[in-house]
């Protein structure tokens, strides 16, 4: 009792007499260095932090987690609306009028099967030894595949677009969370509208019910293709849907036998899709009695979605993968983790439980929580690639020059749009750092923010002028704007990096400035200059 | 508080102190590694020299390498190892077919010969330096390009899951070899993070791909720089300054955290770089063909001769889909053979001159072979079974298995008579010192491609 008042007594102290209060906060949520004694424990608690602990610091946090970051005005307007009406903001996002849904602009028929006309002509072809004309139809099938790879760019690139344009980042954040989660690569469905209209259903569903999505995805026509559902019949069953529904996309290892995925791929036969879309065919489903994860029934693919939620290990599932993509990265194993972590983990799973699988109060619950802001969750979570530009170019207001340049650059850091490397989706953390990407991330920030790129010259369609300066607060006041080189490269590690620590603003100052000059920061190209170091550093690539 | 160099003293850093340094460090990082785990770093600093092995398994011989050469879009092998004694080849290949005279004899009755276009090859053979599997498969073949890939990749008939040498890579990491894996330098029982696989090419390939590192992709020596280079000289200083006052704080205070990681990864990338731009710069001691394959196997070798630790390099040389217009002995297929047979040729003849051949193996190989007929168009549909090649004198020279009976086929497909994964299972138990068994998940019988040891 008295070692909280005196811990309290400590906090009002340093709070009372900190110079800068903004400052105080700031320094109380960098993370404290590691000490050899016993670890400090994490605030494990699920209450909303006060407005009076949510600061700048937490503001940047929560845009960065809830979103792809903020810019300068972004983040003092969260910490001055509180943490209530931020965290609001951005998970209430229906009230926010998005952009257009661009289902038209996408052609579905590039990619079709072939009609029974067609097939007649192409058999009798090759019976006849007639080869131009099998010649004919394999240069048709290449060309519609060519075109389809190239829609496949578009759609990548029209989401990369909304990404950096939304209005409702944590909309985007989500759909990317289910694309990872529910892994399909474009590589294996080879059908550009198919990709599309998944990450449709993703999106729509994204912040809803679960139930939606599991039922969405095994009639998803890009997911029944990757995982060959369409060949799941009746004589003669597919497993991998199945399989992968119980280990990847609700229960996870062990908390299912062999057995339960014969019985789930029977209960999914004749699910397959015609036409771009979903298509239950009752000649091939097994609509025979089937015993899954303790329930008997005459199971079909609905059915079996909502045995699956009856059991307790899928809210815990996806509520840790849900943690770990927002706030941590934890190992998928309760008993592996500290207490805290397990308790919040624990909390999270009984509230998602609780509100039949809403995903919506979850996310608002944790963006919300003391948990969520405690020093060991801020700025220790390594970006993913699309984090890193997308925050980038939506916190820095780089110009993207060339959205195929961009693209290209996800994909050498390892997260290519739609083509997920496996249906385990993208591991996250550590696994997307090695000294090639590390260049990658440095060198695709160089390129936003100069145009130079490692081995061409910069072309004329990407020039853009860049007005770092702009991005100075000191420099930008309807007041003063005057500041020195000091106070702006202050600002703009805040505004990079989150702090500004004298090691960081001597190393800037040193390497910005040419010939010595003070002032050189004033002109834009110090400025740039600085914004170059600042984003090489590897402090950067932290979230 | 922080260590910071005051820029008016007079041992201030410049970059050429960088390099020489923190040759100490260098001696460490002497490759693409892997940040070391902070348990890590007492006993690391105890031992002295290169014993260390920080980048590679204690007690498994750390110089062993792999190189794997993937042939891309399914190489014809009935062209590549002919059998020019047999009618039945003739019979079916009427345009694009081989005669004795345009082959290079391998044996003097059994009409077997490799293209003549692969002078390179049958000199690595003459000298012993060469073991040919024939027939290599597996059961279900599939024809389609991503689907068989992705099976050799994942050594898994599915397809499914993490790649053969990330599954290696993983299994090192848990400690899990036949070495003495789990003891590490200093015995310390911590696990000694190898080096990640190096892909040349724009990314890595799936087969490199596990779940505790990402395998490193190097287009060119060029690509795998920092840019920030280009902005003068004291930018660039005040970077390596920063990042390596860095580094050494967190070593002192043995931290692990992602910060840590990232500013070591930073500087392993700084260093490797430059390692390799001036390896690359480095004349070879040989001549290399002037073809993808040839610059591809020439940076291996750089970085071979360059003392990097990396066990395992991946190239690639294609494409070699070839339904139309395939050629016999000339043409679009003779072509893609005889590159990538001088470029292996000329890669072992800079890894001799290195006194480094008998510390390297390659091995070849292709998603699937060829149909046995050729087509309409004057080349080959996708078949199923096809030679992989093996190189570097730890291999029992010759040919292994049978060559597929060219009669008795699986819908105009040849029948494998050897199982790819038989050929990767030797190669991880008795090359890499790994658990074939633990990587594959099964066992499978070796075909004694290796010489034993």
């Amino acid at each position: 009792m008295a070692d909280g008042l005196l811990r309290w007594a400590l906090v009002v102290w340093y709070a009372v007499l900190g110079d800068d209060l903004m400052s105080t906060r700031m320094e109380a949520a960098k993370p404290k260095p590691k000490s050899k004694s016993k670890p400090r424990r994490i605030n494990d608690s699920l209450s909303a932090i006060k407005d009076a602990d949510f600061g700048y610091a937490q503001a940047r946090h929560l845009l960065l987690r809830a979103g792809f970051g903020g810019s300068d005005e972004q983040i003092r307007t969260l910490a001055r609306w509180g943490v209530e009406r931020a965290v609001d903001y951005l998970v209430d996002f229906e009230e926010i009028s998005g952009q257009a849904d661009e289902a038209d602009s996408f052609d579905k028929n590039i990619i079709r099967p072939i009609t029974r006309e067609e097939r007649k002509r192409f058999t009798k072809a090759r019976e006849t030894g007639d080869e131009d004309t099998v010649a004919l139809f394999r240069n048709e099938r290449q060309r519609r595949q060519r075109e389809d790879r190239r829609q496949m760019r578009e759609i990548q690139r029209a989401w990369l677009t909304k990404m950096v344009e939304t209005p409702r980042p944590l909309e985007e954040k989500m759909t990317l969370f289910w694309h990872g989660h529910f892994a399909t690569s474009y590589r294996n469905v080879e059908d550009s509208y198919h990709m599309y209209e998944q990450n449709r259903m993703l999106r729509k569903h994204s912040m809803g019910n679960f139930r939606d999505l599991l039922l969405g995805i095994v009639r998803d026509p890009a997911m029944l293709k990757f995982l060959n559902n369409n060949q799941n019949r009746k004589n003669s069953p597919n497993e991998n849907l199945g399989r992968e529904l119980l280990e990847l996309f609700s229960l996870g290892e062990g908390h299912y036998s062999e057995n339960d995925i014969k019985e789930s791929a029977r209960a999914l036969t004749g699910y397959t899709f015609v036409d771009n879309k979903f298509s239950f065919n009752k000649r091939q489903h097994d609509g025979g009695s089937k015993r899954v994860l303790g329930q008997t029934g005459n199971f079909d693919g609905n059915d079996l979605v909502d045995v699956i939620l009856t059991q307790q290990a899928c809210a815990m599932f996806i509520v840790l993968k849900l943690y770990r993509f927002f706030v941590r990265d934890v190992p998928m194993d309760l008993s592996a983790m500290d207490i805290g972590t397990r308790r919040v983990i624990v909390k999270l799973t009984n509230l998602f439980r609780a509100t039949g699988y809403e995903i919506r109060p979850v996310i608002r619950k944790m963006l919300l929580s003391r948990h969520f802001y405690d020093p060991a969750n801020i700025g220790t979570k390594i970006k993913s690639p699309s984090e890193l530009l997308i925050g980038s170019v939506r916190s820095l207001k780089v110009p993207v020059r060339d959205m195929g340049i961009v693209s290209d650059a996800m994909e050498l850091m390892g997260q290519s749009l739609f083509l997920p490397p496996s249906v385990k989706g993208w591991d996250g953390g550590r696994s997307w750092i090695n000294t090639s990407t590390m260049f990658v991330r440095q060198n695709t920030l160089i390129y936003l923010l100069t145009g130079v790129l490692p081995t061409r010259p910069l072309m004329f369609k990407e020039q853009s002028h860049f007005d770092a300066l702009a991005l100075v607060p000191s420099l930008n006041t309807a007041t003063e704007t005057h500041a020195s080189d000091e106070q702006i490269v202050r600002e703009l590690s805040m505004l990079t990096l989150g702090d500004a620590q004298e090691s960081v603003i001597r190393t800037v100052l040193r390497g910005a400035r040419v010939d010595e000059d003070e002032g050189a920061l004033r002109k834009n190209e110090g400025a740039v200059r600085a914004l170059v170091l600042l984003t090489s550093m590897p402090e950067y690539q932290l979230c | 508080m922080s260590h910071h160099l005051n820029p008016s003293d007079a041992k201030a850093y410049t970059r050429r102190d960088f390099l020489q340094g923190s040759a100490k460090y260098s001696a460490l990082f002497a490759s693409a590694a892997v940040t070391v785990p902070a348990f890590l770093q007492s006993s690391a600093f105890a031992l002295p020299g290169p014993a260390m092995g920080l980048s590679s398994i204690a007690g498994v011989d750390e110089d062993r390498i792999l190189v794997v050469i993937q042939l891309s879009g399914g190489n014809d092998g009935l062209n590549t190892l002919v059998p020019f004694g047999d009618d039945g080849y003739h019979r079916v290949r009427p345009g694009i077919g081989l005669s004795g005279d345009d082959v290079l004899r391998l044996d003097r009755n059994g009409g077997l010969g490799l293209h003549g276009s692969m002078g390179g090859f049958k000199e690595l053979y003459d000298d012993g330096l060469c073991a040919i599997v024939q027939g290599v498969g597996y059961p279900n073949p599939n024809r389609s390009h991503f689907a068989s890939m992705d099976i050799w990749h994942t050594a898994d008939t599915n397809g499914t899951g993490d790649g053969w040498i990330g599954k290696y890579v993983d299994a090192q990491c848990d400690g899990v070899g036949k070495g003495k894996g789990k003891g590490g330098a200093g015995g310390s029982g911590a696990v000694v993070m190898p080096p990640p696989p190096i892909a040349i090419g724009r990314t890595a390939p799936l087969a490199l791909h596990g779940r505790e590192m990402m395998p490193v992709a190097i287009e060119s020596a060029d690509m795998y720089q920092w840019t920030g280079d280009k902005f003068g000289k004291e930018l660039n200083e005040a970077y390596l300054r920063s990042i390596q006052e860095n580094d050494e704080r967190a070593k002192a205070a043995l931290l692990d955290d992602n910060k840590s990681f990232l500013v070591r990864t930073a500087m392993d990338a700084q260093i490797s770089s430059r390692k390799i731009r001036k390896a690359v710069e480095t004349e070879s001691l040989v001549r290399y063909p002037n073809s993808t394959l040839g610059n591809q196997l020439s940076m291996v070798a750089s970085m071979i001769r360059a003392g990097m630790k990396t066990r395992v390099f991946y190239v690639s040389h294609g494409s070699f889909d070839t339904h139309a217009n395939q050629g016999g002995a000339q043409g679009s297929h003779a072509r893609l053979l005889g590159q990538l047979s001088e470029a292996v040729g000329a890669f072992y003849k800079d890894l001799k001159a290195q006194e480094n051949d008998g510390k390297v193996l390659s091995m070849c190989f292709s998603e699937f072979g060829r149909r046995v007929g050729q087509n309409g168009s004057g080349g080959t549909d996708h078949g199923t079974a096809a030679p992989m090649f093996l190189f570097g004198p730890m291999v029992e020279p010759g040919l292994h298995s049978r060559y597929p009976s060219l009669t008795n086929l699986d819908a105009g497909d040849l029948k494998y008579t050897a199982d790819f994964r038989q050929v990767y299972a030797e190669v991880l138990d008795e090359w890499l010192s790994a658990s074939s068994r633990a990587v594959l998940g099964r066992g499978y019988s070796h075909l004694r491609v290796l010489r034993k040891s």
